[in-house]
């Protein structure tokens, strides 16, 4: 199984970061990224904070565009095809590559409307009650909220409210699923459903998930990307860099950087 | 298995497309990037539009006095004569003009002491806070009270009262020239007074917010070593929110040198010059709400010329304070 | 190199205790009663206006007020209505002009406008505006509509010099409203593969709604009170509105023409149309007060 995943990852990759830098303004935040992801896994990218990993996560369907100063050298590929090339539209890369975030964000409209607006804007056009349905029962939300589906979304707890954000997502049917810390505002039980329910998410799609929890990036991911951050010269600047990409568990039993050792054994970070 | 078919979704129109489930195309379609564009640039259309507005006000506003202008220049500025007889027609601005800036600056002379000293009142915590939520609305809604209230109130509540302070200021102090006529009633002093009254919330607003606005450990620091609440105040608060409050008086300034109904209704409306603050008087605005409805010709030129003056007069007060205002933004942000 | 140990310096603890005659003390005192006098003195006005305009108001308050025309001079009887009438006439058409113009503006300012230089003119100019005086949007709307004989006096050239104050309040409020929406609503928006229209007209404007309605509300009651701008846009007239490119009466300038004439039931009328007003505006400001309580966010 291992030997077939590395072999995979040779193979074929749904997105791949080649020498990629982001600036901010006249700042480099992020340099000299070489990634490749591979489907249906799981990817966790770790690492202290201010390392990079949500800004390069965010990259990956282009919601820093809406970053003020943002710039991209380099080249990040979906299916071979340059995802910052001119003639790339990035609202339509944002239907193939969906996004969860750090904290539950409903919109203010019903439970229903909240899953089918997704499908509504992306001219869905078969039978929206169906597909509002299967997509909260893949979050494994739909017991829990099929007899209010005309409540508003902030009406559920935290826990249920991210359950929805992650309906929501998928009821776009995107073939990755960015996820940027989606439990860091959850409580250790609602934590371990949505890692299930990741579980049985990468069935159907790619999932790339930021975490600061390593014990979360040791228990659902299949491939690890471990970030640090290295101060600049200026005053009080940071830069994050890739220490090392590899299966989840050579990272956490025999990684072959330091840096990676140190910060798994918890020695830092 | 998991070599097993991948899913390809087309990102360009040239790829060729299976589509997928029952989306028909994960393209946007062009009347989509279409209609994005156009919302973009209706929106964009309506904020430049606000800049045109501006213009154009200052425009319409400046055609129609250049009559005006080019019979009397700038001397229209300096002369006081105000004569729409025709055949006789003379028109200098100097009274209202006079009477704007004076009319203006008594109201703060007679609003900025109180409405700063409200304005402590209400950032410290003299009294508990709901008590202090109740008391800011009160002060927002004296702004919202209509201007032509007050002016109805002045004719009737508060002229009365001034008639006799200005009565007792004539006869004891009439040998100063501001109160060297006999009160008959509207005048400057009761102007002013509704203008203070009118200018307060706008002082009081402004200057608790830039109190407010203060990082609380300047105040720690300061009582920390020893000051009094007031020492702490008169020596490390209100010179923090110093610009705030002189933005607050200059955005003040503006609002009472443009006030018309409440100031017509009770200046008396006599176009001359008076320093005596107990006899009528008249401003620009109050000029141009007397007289517009019945103007004609190059009266209408030499109302429009003084109207520009107005504009100027409070474009130059405004910018300034927004000037002052913008800076204790940038200094918090 | 130990230092000797060296004897307890006697402390006096007298002076944590407050002296009430010390010139700190007093000087505290005095100026806490100087702030809470100005509080006072700021209050005053307040009151004293509110108190007047009901009592007097109060004393005309009937029904014919509401549903008759204003009697001619040395008559008694009549009412207001048309200038109620007007009043809404008037400020309509201005609402029509300003709320749309001013919220697609203030959308432009706070979904597009981020490090854009127009964004820092625009905002810079709805400023200015907000100075404007009132009386010159009288003036502008005057030698725009008026003197060239487009409308001449008429409903819609006073509504057009109300829209003028109203417009800089809607942007403010409304951009206000906006700014408020949180960055992570529109990002997953956007995520899901959104158009920038699709997010702003579904997700943020729905959700900015309620402080929008809130802004709207307050900037109509202010513009209701206005005179200025229409005591030569408008102009007046003793009958019943008939169409918006006739003058037509308004409370406000109903107020100012019958503060000011001799005759007592005119007075009256002046000071029931001041008490409409006023309450009009306590209402609003009340009404907002309490809305802006519960928000989305």
């Amino acid at each position: 199984m291992t030997q077939q995943i590395s072999t995979m990852t040779a193979t074929e990759t749904v997105i791949q970061a080649e020498n990629v830098n982001i600036y901010y303004g006249s700042n480099l935040a992020v340099r000299n990224v070489f990634l490749d992801i591979p489907p249906r896994q799981i990817t966790a990218f770790i690492g202290p904070s201010g390392c990079g990993k949500s800004t390069i996560l965010r990259c990956f369907n282009r919601l820093n565009d809406l970053i003020e100063g943002f710039r991209l050298q380099g080249r990040i590929t979906y299916h071979n095809h340059n995802l910052y090339a001119k003639d790339i539209d990035p609202v339509s890369v944002r239907r193939h590559i969906g996004m969860v975030f750090q904290k539950p964000n409903p919109f203010p409209k019903t439970i229903y409307d909240n899953v089918a607006y997704g499908p509504r804007v992306n001219n869905y056009e078969g039978n929206l009650d169906e597909l509002v349905e299967s997509s909260l029962r893949r979050a494994a939300l739909w017991d829990e909220v099929k007899d209010k589906l005309g409540e508003n979304g902030f009406s559920l707890s935290g826990g249920q409210q991210q359950r929805l954000s992650i309906a929501r997502t998928i009821a776009v049917d995107p073939e990755v699923l960015l996820m940027d810390e989606p439990c860091s505002a959850l409580d250790p039980i609602a934590t371990l459903k949505i890692e299930e329910l990741m579980k049985d998410l990468k069935e159907k799609y790619t999932i790339i998930i930021v975490t600061h929890n390593m014990q979360q990036a040791a228990r659902v991911s299949d491939m690890t990307a471990f970030f640090n951050a290295e101060a600049t010269a200026e005053q009080g600047g940071k830069v994050g860099y890739l220490v090392e990409f590899d299966e989840t568990t050579k990272i956490f039993t025999q990684p072959s950087q330091e840096a990676t050792q140190d910060y798994v054994s918890g020695r830092f970070g | 298995m998991a070599l097993a078919v991948i899913k390809y979704y087309p990102l360009f129109r040239s790829m060729t497309v299976t589509p997928q489930g029952q989306y028909a195309s994960r393209l946007r379609s062009r009347t989509e990037k279409g209609i994005d564009g156009v919302f973009f640039s209706l929106t964009a259309g309506f904020a430049i539009s606000i800049g045109v507005l501006l213009l154009s006000i200052g425009l319409v506003v400046t055609i129609n006095a250049l009559p005006a202008i080019q019979a009397f220049g700038l001397k229209f500025l300096i002369t006081s004569e105000w004569n729409p007889v025709s055949g006789r027609e003379a028109y200098g601005a100097l009274p209202m003009i006079y009477g704007t800036l004076v009319s203006a600056i008594l109201a703060l002379l007679i609003a900025v002491p109180l409405g700063v000293g409200t304005a402590i009142f209400l950032s410290e915590n003299f009294i508990p806070l709901a008590f202090r939520t109740v008391l800011v609305f009160m002060v927002e809604l004296l702004a919202a009270i209509p201007s032509v209230v007050y002016g109805l109130w002045g004719i009737f509540v508060l002229i009365p009262i001034t008639k006799e302070i200005g009565r007792w200021l004539h006869n004891t102090l009439g040998w100063i020239p501001f109160f060297s006529t006999m009160p008959r009633g509207p005048g400057m002093l009761p102007a002013a007074l509704v203008l203070a009254i009118m200018i307060l919330p706008i002082i009081t607003a402004i200057s608790r917010d830039s109190l407010a606005s203060l990082p609380p450990e300047l105040r720690q620091a300061s009582l920390g070593l020893g000051a009094t609440r007031w020492g702490t105040i008169f020596r490390v608060l209100i010179p923090a929110a110093f610009s705030g409050i002189v933005g607050a008086v200059m955005l003040a300034l503006g609002r009472a040198m443009g006030e018309t109904m409440a100031v017509t209704m009770i200046i008396g409306n006599a176009n001359q010059l008076n320093l005596s603050i107990l006899a009528p008087a008249n401003t620009i605005s109050s000029l141009l709400a007397n007289q517009f409805a019945e103007a004609k010709d190059l009266q209408v030129a030499a109302l429009m010329y003084a109207a520009l003056v107005l504009v100027i007069m409070t474009l130059i007060v405004n910018i300034l304070a927004e000037y002052i205002v913008g800076q204790i933004q940038a200094k918090y942000d | 190199m130990i230092p000797a140990a060296q004897p307890q310096k006697s402390v006096d603890l007298g002076d944590l205790k407050i002296d009430h005659s010390s010139r700190r003390s007093l000087f505290t005192i005095a100026m806490t009663i100087l702030a809470s006098a100005c509080m006072l003195l700021t209050l005053i006005p307040l009151i004293a206006v509110l108190t007047y305009v009901f009592l007097q108001g109060f004393r005309r308050f009937n029904l014919p007020l509401l549903t008759q025309l204003p009697p001619p001079p040395g008559l008694t009887e009549g009412g207001i209505a048309n200038a109620i009438l007007g009043t809404l006439i008037v400020v309509g058409i201005a609402a029509i002009i300003s709320v749309p113009f001013g919220v697609l503006a203030a959308v432009f300012l706070a979904e597009f406008g981020k490090g854009n230089p127009l964004a820092r003119w625009v905002r810079f100019a709805t400023n200015v505006l907000s100075g404007v005086p009132s009386i010159v949007a009288g003036v502008f709307a005057y030698g725009l509509l008026v003197k060239t004989g487009l409308t001449g006096y008429s409903a819609i050239a006073g509504g057009v010099a109300l829209s003028v104050l109203m417009l800089p309040t809607i942007i403010r409020t409304t951009d206000e409203a906006l700014q408020i929406v949180p960055k992570e609503v529109r990002m997953a928006s956007v995520g899901l593969g959104a158009s920038n229209y699709q997010t702003i007209l579904k997700i943020v404007l729905p959700a900015a709604v309620p402080s929008i309605i809130t802004g709207v509300t307050l900037a109509i009651a202010r513009a209701a009170g206005e005179t200025a701008p229409l005591i030569f846009t408008a102009l007046n007239s003793s009958f019943w509105p008939g169409g918006v490119l006739e003058p037509i009466s308004s409370l406000s300038v109903l107020v100012y023409n019958f503060a000011t004439v001799p005759y007592e039931p005119q007075k009256q009328l002046a000071w029931a149309g001041a008490l409409i007003l006023v309450l009009m505006v306590l209402m609003t400001s009340i009404a907002a007060r309490l809305a802006t309580r519960q928000k989305t966010y």
